[in-house]
C-alpha cells in the first residue's frame, strides 16, 4: 500500500506513455500519430513534474514566512520538517522540473504545428492522409520515370 | 603536417567568445535570412553566416588543442547551477565538420535551390538551413544534457520543415518529412525520458557533474532505465539498425542540399553525444554498460553493415542506395565504439569525418547532375560521366573514399578501425568489415560502371556540366576526402586527442 | 527516504491522475479525429489542475494556453484542410504495437519502482541543483518568482534555444503553408443582420482585455506565475479570435503577415542582441551583471526597487525584462503566422469544395 502511494503518480505516467506510443505506432493516419505524439510528449512532462513535488510544499514563488500565507502554510506541517527542507521558513517544491518541462511542452507544440502542416500538404499531395495508400500512391510514382522537370 | 595548437586564426578576445558566436552567428544569420528582400541576398547571408561560423569553430579548434577542455560559462553562472559549454577535441572536431559541410553547402545552396526548390520559399529554406547548423553546433558544444535536446530540436524542427521542401521535384518528400519528424521526434522525447531518469538520480544535468555522481552510486533499474533511454533515444536520431527506418525516405526524396548536409552532419551529432554518454558520464565499471557495447551495440552494428549494404545493392534509385549505404557506414562508426578503447574510438571518430565527407561529396555531385536533369534510377544515370566530366570525377572520388581506395580518407579510416578490433582481439569484426566493404566494392563498382563506362540511352535528355558556383565547392569537398587521405593531421590530432582525453578520465 | 503526506493534496492529485487515464484510453478507442483532437484538449486543461496540485503554477499556465489552446485551433485547423474525419481501423496493425506497449511498460513500472518516493523532500533530485536555486535565487537575482528566475538567468541559454525552437517551428510551418497570401482575397464578412452578432460585440469587448491581460501577464512574470511565452500566446490568441469572429481578411490588414513574420525575427535578434551586448560590455554571453556599464548603472537612481545594496540586480531586473519581452514577440508572430498559414489554407479549401 505504501509503495503504491510512493510509486502510483510514475506508473500513472508510464501507462499514459505507452498510450501515446501506442498511438503512434497502430495507426496509420498521419494526424491520429501527430495526436499520439502530443499524448507521449505531455505525459514526459507530467513525469518530470512528479519527481520535482514535495510533499506539503508550495509553488517555488516566494513567500515570507511570516505572512498570512506562509503562517497557515507552515500550521499543516511538522516544525521539524519545514526546519529541515524550508528555504526561509517555507517549503517549496523543485523548480528545475518546471523551468524544463516549460520548455519540452513549447518544443512540443512547435513539433506539432509542423508536423500537422506537413500532414496537410501531404493530403494536397496524394488526397489521403492514410500511410498504406499514401504507400501505394508512392510506388506507383516511383514507377512512372521521371522525365526532366 | 598542419599543428592546430599553433594555429592563431582570430584574437584572443574574439578566440575567447568563439564557442557562443559559432552558434550565435549563424543563428543571426538565420534571422536576417528570413527578412531578406530575395532569394539572391538570402544566399550572400547564408555563405558569410556559415562562413563565420566555421570559422570560428577553427578557432576553437585551436584553442582546444592548447587548452585540452574549454568551459565556457553561459549568464556568468558557475555549473551545475548555471549552463556551461564543454568543448574538448571531439567535439571541436564535430563542429569543424559541421562548419566546413555548411559552408560548402551553402555556397552550392546558390545554384541546387534554383533547381529544386520553389522560388518563394528560397529565404525561409536558407533561414532554416542555418538554424540546423547553429542548432548542431550548440549540441556539440553544450555541456549540459537538458540543453543538448534543446539543440537537438533546434535543428531538428527546421530540417523536417526543409526535407518536405524537396516536394517540388518528388511529392514523395512530404510522407518522408513526416515519418522523419515522427521518428526524430520519438527519439528526442526518448532522450528527455532518459535524462530524467538521470535527472531522478544524481539530481544534476550538467554531465560532468552527473559523471561524477553517478560514479559513486551503485546502479539501480533507474540509471538502467535512464541509459537505455537515452541510448535509444540518441539511436533512433542517429540511424542505429534497426531504428534507422526514417532515413533512406527523407535522404532519397529530399533536396540535394538536405540529404548532403544531414548525411554528414545531424546524424553525426547524434552519434557524438551518444559517445559522450557512453564513454564519459556513465562509469568505466558499470556492468551493463560494457555488457551493453558486446552484445547489443556490436551485433546490431555488424547487422547494419551487412544488411543495409546488401539492401543498397539491390536498391534502383540512385539517392536510396546511397542512403543505405550510409546507415552500413554508421554501423562501421558503432563497430570502433563498441571497441571501448582510445584506439576504437579514435578511429571512429576519423570514420565519423571520412564518411562526412564522402557523403557530402556524393550527394552533392548528384545534386550538381540534378540541375539539368532529373533522373532518378541508376540506369538513367547512363553515360553520364562523359557530359559532366568534373561532376561525375568528384562523385568517383568520393565513392573511391567510400570503398575505402588506398590515398583516400576512407582507406585510412577503416584501416584505423581494423587495427584497433585486431588489438583488442575481435577478429570478427575484421570479417564483418571486409564482407562489407565487399559488398560496398558490388554497389560503388554499379554506380561507377553505370556513370562511366555505358553509352546514354539515345532519346534521354542530355546532362550538363554542373556550373562553376556547384563545382568549386564540390572539388573542395572531392579535394579533402584526398588530402586527408594523405596528410591526415588535421582530423587525426583532434580524434585521437578525444579518445585519450575520455580514456584517461576514468580511473 | 520520507514517505509522501497522504492529505487532500495527494487525494486530489490521485482522482485528476485518474481522469487522465480515462481520458487516454479514450483518445487511444475514438474512431473520430474530431473526438480524438477535443479529448486532447480536455486532457490538457486536466493536465493543468493537476500541475497547480503539483504546485506548478507556470506550467499549469503553459499548459493551459498552449495546450489547451494553440494546439487545438491549429489540430482542428488540419482536420478542417484534410477533410479528416474517421480513422481507418486495421486490427492487424495494433498486435505488435499492443504486445511492445505492455512490456515495455512493464519494464518501465520495475525501474519506476526504484525512483525515490513521490513526494521526497530529500530525493536526490529536490536536494541538490533544484534546491540550490531556491536558496541563491534572493541573493543572485532578487526575483520572487524562482522559475522566471531559472528561466531568464540561470538557465537563459536554454531559452534562448526554446525561442529558436518557436522561430524554426515559424519559418517550417512557412515554408510548408505559406503566410496565407491568398486569404487577402477572401470575402469579406457580412457584417449587417446576421446571427452572430453576440459574437461580434463581445469579441470587440474583449478583444483588448486579452491583450491587457497578456501585458499584466509579461510583466508581472517575475512577480507571480507568468511569463513571455504565456503572455506570447494570450496575445496571439487575442488576434485569432479577431480573425474567428470577423473574418481573415480585416485580421490581415490589420496584422499583416509581414509583419507578424517580422517580429518574429526582431524577437531572436533581441534575445540574442541582449547576450552579444553583454560581452560587448566584458561579460560573458547573457551575462546580465554585465548589461549596464557603469556608466549607465550609475544614472539609474538608488533605491528605485527598494533595496539599495543590491546594485547589480538591475541588470538581472533589465536583462529579464529584455529576453522576455523578445520571447513574447517570437512567440505572438510566431502563433498568429501559423494560424496564418492554416486559415490561408483552408479559404482555398472552401472555395475549391465551393467550385466543384
Amino acid at each position: 500500500m505504501n509503495w503504491l502511494a510512493a510509486h502510483f503518480n510514475y506508473v500513472v505516467v508510464v501507462i499514459l506513455m505507452m498510450a501515446g506510443l501506442f498511438i503512434v505506432f497502430s495507426t496509420g493516419n498521419l494526424i491520429k500519430r501527430m495526436i499520439g505524439l502530443a499524448l507521449f510528449q505531455t505525459s514526459t512532462g507530467l513525469f518530470y513534474i512528479s519527481l520535482g513535488k514535495v510533499s506539503g510544499a508550495t509553488s517555488a514563488i516566494t513567500l515570507d514566512a511570516t505572512s498570512v500565507d506562509g503562517k497557515a502554510l507552515a500550521a499543516q506541517l511538522d516544525p521539524a520538517y519545514v526546519e529541515r527542507f524550508g528555504v526561509d521558513g517555507v517549503v517549496y517544491s523543485n523548480p528545475l522540473p518546471h523551468v524544463l518541462i516549460l520548455t519540452a511542452i513549447v518544443v512540443g507544440v512547435a513539433t506539432l504545428a509542423v508536423g500537422l502542416a506537413i500532414a496537410v500538404r501531404v493530403r494536397e499531395a496524394y488526397g489521403t492522409v492514410e500511410a498504406d495508400e499514401i504507400e501505394a500512391l508512392s510506388r506507383v510514382t516511383a514507377e512512372q520515370a521521371e522525365p526532366a522537370p | 603536417m598542419i599543428e592546430l595548437a599553433a594555429l592563431y586564426v582570430a584574437p584572443p578576445t574574439l578566440t575567447a567568445h568563439a564557442p557562443v558566436l559559432a552558434i550565435a552567428v549563424p543563428l543571426l544569420g538565420a534571422c536576417a535570412a528570413a527578412l531578406a528582400p530575395s532569394g539572391r541576398a538570402s544566399w550572400v547571408i547564408s555563405v558569410i553566416a556559415s562562413m563565420v561560423g566555421a570559422w570560428m569553430a577553427l578557432a576553437v579548434a585551436g584553442e582546444v588543442m592548447r587548452e585540452n577542455v574549454i568551459i565556457y560559462q553561459l549568464g556568468g553562472f558557475a555549473p551545475p547551477a548555471g549552463i556551461a559549454l564543454r568543448i574538448d577535441a571531439m567535439g571541436a572536431l564535430l563542429a569543424l565538420l559541421i562548419g566546413a559541410v555548411g559552408t560548402l553547402g551553402a555556397i552550392f545552396s546558390g545554384h541546387s535551390l534554383v533547381a529544386e526548390v520553389r522560388p518563394e520559399k528560397h529565404t525561409l529554406f536558407q533561414a532554416g538551413f542555418l538554424l540546423a547548423q547553429a542548432g548542431l553546433v550548440g549540441l556539440v558544444y553544450t555541456g549540459d544534457a537538458f540543453n543538448a535536446f534543446v539543440f537537438l530540436e533546434v535543428s531538428s524542427i527546421g530540417t523536417y520543415a526543409l526535407v518536405a521542401a524537396g516536394e517540388r521535384r518528388d511529392r514523395r518528400a512530404l510522407p518522408a518529412a513526416f515519418n522523419y519528424l515522427i521518428m526524430g521526434t520519438l527519439g528526442a522525447t526518448f532522450y528527455v525520458i532518459g535524462v530524467g531518469f538521470l535527472y531522478a538520480a544524481t539530481g544534476t544535468l550538467n554531465m560532468a557533474d552527473m559523471a561524477a555522481r553517478l560514479g559513486t552510486l551503485d546502479q539501480s533499474a533507474a540509471v538502467q532505465a535512464g541509459f537505455a533511454f537515452i541510448v535509444a533515444g540518441l539511436g533512433l536520431k542517429a540511424a542505429m539498425f534497426p531504428l534507422h527506418g526514417w532515413l533512406p525516405g527523407a535522404y532519397a526524396h529530399g533536396p540535394s542540399l538536405i540529404s548532403l548536409f544531414l548525411a554528414a552532419t545531424a546524424t553525426k551529432a547524434a552519434i557524438y553525444l551518444m559517445a559522450r554518454f557512453l564513454f564519459e558520464v556513465f562509469p568505466d565499471g558499470a556492468a551493463f554498460g560494457e555488457a551493453f557495447l558486446d552484445w547489443v551495440l556490436a551485433p546490431l552494428a555488424a547487422a547494419a553493415v551487412i544488411i543495409c549494404s546488401a539492401q543498397a545493392v539491390f536498391s534502383s534509385e540512385l539517392r536510396r542506395m546511397i542512403a543505405f549505404s550510409s546507415v552500413a557506414q554508421v554501423g562501421f562508426i558503432f563497430l570502433g565504439f563498441s571497441i571501448a578503447s582510445a584506439d576504437g574510438l579514435s578511429a571512429a571518430l576519423f570514420y565519423i569525418v571520412a564518411h562526412g565527407l564522402m557523403k557530402a561529396t556524393m550527394f552533392m555531385a548528384l545534386g550538381g547532375f540534378a540541375i539539368s536533369v532529373g533522373a532518378r534510377r541508376l540506369n538513367d544515370f547512363a553515360g553520364i560521366a562523359r557530359e559532366a566530366p568534373w561532376t561525375a570525377l568528384a562523385f568517383a572520388i568520393g565513392a573511391a573514399s567510400l570503398v575505402g581506395t588506398p590515398l583516400t580518407m576512407g582507406f585510412l579510416a577503416k584501416w584505423q578501425i581494423i587495427e584497433a578490433a585486431i588489438a583488442s582481439g575481435r577478429v570478427w569484426m575484421v570479417v564483418v568489415m571486409a564482407a562489407g566493404s565487399v559488398l560496398a566494392v558490388i554497389y560503388v563498382g554499379r554506380m561507377v560502371e553505370v556513370m562511366f563506362f555505358r553509352e546514354a540511352v539515345p532519346g534521354a535528355p542530355r546532362a550538363k556540366e554542373s556550373p562553376i558556383g556547384v563545382l568549386v565547392p564540390l572539388l573542395v569537398l572531392a579535394g579533402l576526402s584526398v588530402w586527408f587521405g594523405i596528410d591526415a593531421s588535421l582530423p587525426q590530432q583532434l580524434a585521437q586527442s578525444g579518445a585519450a582525453g575520455l580514456f584517461t578520465v576514468r580511473p | 527516504m520520507t514517505a509522501p503526506i497522504l492529505d487532500a493534496n495527494f487525494a486530489l492529485n490521485v482522482a485528476l491522475l485518474l481522469m487522465l487515464v480515462v481520458l487516454a484510453f479514450a483518445v487511444v478507442r475514438t474512431r473520430s479525429l474530431l473526438a480524438a483532437i477535443l479529448l486532447l484538449t480536455v486532457f490538457s486543461l486536466v493536465s493543468a489542475t493537476w500541475l497547480m496540485v503539483m504546485d506548478a503554477a507556470d506550467v499549469a499556465f503553459t499548459e493551459a494556453v498552449v495546450g489547451a489552446g494553440i494546439s487545438t485551433i491549429v489540430a482542428l485547423g488540419a482536420i478542417l484542410l484534410t477533410r479528416g474525419e474517421v480513422v481507418r481501423v486495421n486490427w492487424k496493425r495494433q498486435v505488435v504495437p499492443g504486445l511492445l506497449a505492455v512490456i515495455v511498460g512493464g519494464m518501465l513500472i520495475y525501474a519506476v519502482s526504484a525512483l525515490p518516493d513521490f513526494g521526497d523532500p530529500a530525493s536526490p533530485a529536490n536536494s541538490h541543483v533544484g534546491r540550490s536555486y531556491l536558496e541563491t535565487t534572493k541573493h543572485d537575482i532578487g526575483a520572487p518568482n524562482v522559475v522566471t528566475a531559472v528561466l531568464g538567468s540561470y538557465r537563459g541559454f536554454d531559452t534562448l534555444g526554446e525561442t529558436v525552437v518557436i522561430f524554426a517551428a515559424c519559418i517550417g510551418v512557412a515554408l510548408m503553408l505559406g503566410f496565407g497570401p491568398r486569404a487577402t482575397l477572401a470575402p469579406a464578412v457580412d457584417t449587417l443582420g446576421d446571427h452572430h452578432v453576440v459574437l461580434r460585440v463581445v469579441a470587440k469587448l474583449l478583444i483588448p482585455l486579452i491583450i491587457l491581460f497578456a501585458l499584466y501577464v509579461q510583466f508581472h512574470g517575475d512577480l507571480g506565475a507568468g511569463g513571455g511565452f504565456q503572455a506570447g500566446v494570450i496575445m496571439a490568441v487575442a488576434i485569432i479570435l479577431h480573425a474567428l469572429v470577423f473574418g481573415l481578411r480585416d485580421t490581415m490588414a490589420a496584422v499583416p503577415a509581414r509583419v507578424a513574420r517580422t517580429v518574429a525575427v526582431l524577437g531572436v535578434v533581441l534575445y540574442a542582441g541582449v547576450g552579444i551586448v553583454c560581452i560587448a560590455n566584458g561579460g560573458g554571453f547573457l551575462d546580465y551583471d554585465y548589461l549596464f556599464t557603469p556608466q549607465v548603472e550609475a544614472m539609474i537612481p538608488p533605491g528605485l526597487l527598494g533595496d539599495p545594496d543590491h546594485v547589480h540586480h538591475w541588470g538581472q531586473h533589465f536583462g529579464i525584462l529584455f529576453i522576455e519581452l523578445g520571447v513574447l514577440m517570437t512567440v505572438a508572430a510566431t502563433m498568429v503566422t501559423i494560424f496564418y498559414g492554416f486559415a490561408g489554407r483552408t479559404v482555398d479549401a472552401i472555395e475549391a469544395r465551393a467550385r466543384t
